[in-house]
């Protein structure tokens, strides 16, 4: 039992070689004749927190599916470059729209995510306590939890996640079923989770999230991707006509 | 008319005495219904768990069999489980014909289809909502399977009650396979179906309405266990 404890410390503290950059090279995507990304190429580097911008329909959820493993590419490469990539598999998370809890206790539903990786029973009490401190949620952990809201619940999927002390963290839309309180907490924990030295890639479609979290703005439209680019620069001028419009209000679809 | 009147007259009879034979045939017939169910959850929660979650070829044709085995007549199983179990059949020597042990074997392979089916939507539904979260946790096959029953207990409750149903209420297979023989292994059905061809309608009835309480009183005691862990565990 020793020897996972010292392996876990040794996470906590440097997780070890990075597995990043994560490396796309024209990645497609194509389901029932239609083309849902097309040639998509990017480099995902560690630091900058990342906002997969764009309209409903862009393919910024397939994309960020893409990137964590859960869909295979119809084409193209996608490959975690770092010298830890042979780790790649553990030392990532995704938090979705919907929050997906287990029907049990708020500390049983991130103890269940740290008991898949096998770490010993005390330090997954301890982990668990500490990832609901760091969400808010300590009061709420041995309620059930499917009784939390709605806000509570994603702060619990993000405890889970942020529990599993990944190198990158992806999330889907999180606030997108929230209202403006419970999206304001999430934007916290999230800006927290970053803080502490993880990689951020989320997708939304709400500009005003974006110009809160983003650092870098991966731009998505119409399964292709037009821009790539730091924050400022991208709200200051955007090179494309179809961001240009995207942040005008004028591109829904 | 006269003849309900009688067979209720005969049922709260019965009941009122506590006639030691009827205790005899109802708990009989408890044991056996709820043994044959304990097996054929055994057998038909993990089996329906892993016909959902795992991808095998011939597994959409297992899951059409074993839909349509949910509609297995009782008497085939029945003769099918006295043939292996007769003096000159291929368990013959286990000696099991006209026990409740073989009564027990007929209806668990009458009902275990119907509990593997049922878990088998139940789990496949919840598969299809949560499969991307364990995924992106790292869970597969057998883990993802436990979780997924655990996630479903309340429901699967369901699909062992349907089980339960058919097999307290089940004449032909514990019939042939029991043999009806008084005080060894008359169980309710099989004693309804003695009475009537007697011509004893209304202690035929009365069974009948005793039958029919203790299976809702069954389904009431199940509801209600399931109703109060459901709220304490919030879903």
């Amino acid at each position: 039992m020793a020897l996972p404890a010292i392996e876990w410390q040794r996470q906590m503290s440097a997780r070890g070689p990075s597995i990043q950059p994560l490396v796309l090279r024209d990645v497609c995507l194509n389901a029932g004749g239609r083309v849902l990304l097309d040639r998509i190429s990017l480099t995902l580097t560690a630091g900058a927190r990342t906002v997969v911008l764009g309209p409903n329909g862009a393919g910024k959820s397939l994309l960020l599916r893409i990137c964590h493993g859960l869909i295979p590419p119809s084409s193209g490469t996608v490959e975690w470059m770092g010298p830890g990539a042979s780790e790649a598999r553990a030392r990532q998370a995704m938090v979705f729209q919907r929050p997906m809890l287990l029907r049990r206790s708020v500390i049983a539903n991130v103890d269940y995510a740290l008991a898949v990786r096998r770490l010993p029973r005390a330090l997954r009490t301890s982990r668990a306590r500490e990832a609901l401190e760091m969400t808010g949620l300590a009061p709420l952990a041995e309620r059930p939890a499917g009784v939390l809201s709605g806000g509570e619940q994603q702060r619990v999927a993000l405890a889970r996640a942020w529990a599993l002390n990944p190198e990158v963290l992806f999330l889907d839309e999180p606030t997108a079923n929230l209202d403006p309180a419970a999206t304001r907490a999430v934007e916290e924990a999230i800006a927290g989770i970053a803080r502490a030295g993880t990689k951020i890639v989320m997708t939304t479609h709400d500009l005003g999230q974006a110009r809160r979290l983003a650092e870098e703005i991966v731009f998505l439209h119409n399964g292709r991707l037009l821009e790539q680019r730091s924050a400022a620069d991208f709200f200051a001028g955007p090179e494309n006509e179809a961001a240009r419009a995207f942040l005008r209000g004028e591109l829904l679809w | 008319m006269g003849e309900m009147t009688q067979a209720v007259a005969s049922a709260v009879d019965l009941v009122a005495r506590a006639d030691p034979a009827l205790i005899e045939i109802v708990r009989l017939s408890l044991q056996v219904s709820v043994s044959a169910v304990i097996v054929a959850a055994l057998i038909g929660i993990p089996a329906g768990a892993a016909l959902a979650v795992f991808r095998f070829r011939g597994r959409q044709g297992l899951v059409v069999t074993v839909n349509a085995l949910m509609g297995l007549p009782p008497v085939v199983v029945g003769l099918c489980v006295y043939l292996l179990l007769s003096r000159s059949g291929p368990l013959g020597d286990w000696g099991l014909l006209f026990t409740a042990q073989a009564m027990i074997i007929a209806q668990t392979i009458l009902i275990a289809p119907i509990v593997t089916a049922l878990t088998r939507g139940v789990i496949e539904d919840l598969w299809v909502e949560l499969s991307e979260q364990l995924r992106s946790l790292g869970v597969g096959g057998a883990r993802a399977m436990l979780t997924l029953i655990r996630e479903a207990r309340y429901r699967l409750l369901t699909a062992v009650l349907a089980g339960f149903g058919r097999a307290i209420a089940e004449v032909g297979a514990v019939l042939i396979v029991g043999g009806n023989i008084a005080h060894h292994t008359r169980v309710m059905t099989t004693a309804i179906a003695l009475e009537t061809s007697k011509g004893e309608l209304a202690l035929a009835l009365g069974l009948g309405i005793i039958l029919i309480v203790v299976s809702l009183v069954v389904n009431a005691l199940v509801y209600l266990t399931g109703g109060i862990a459901r709220r304490y565990a919030g879903a």
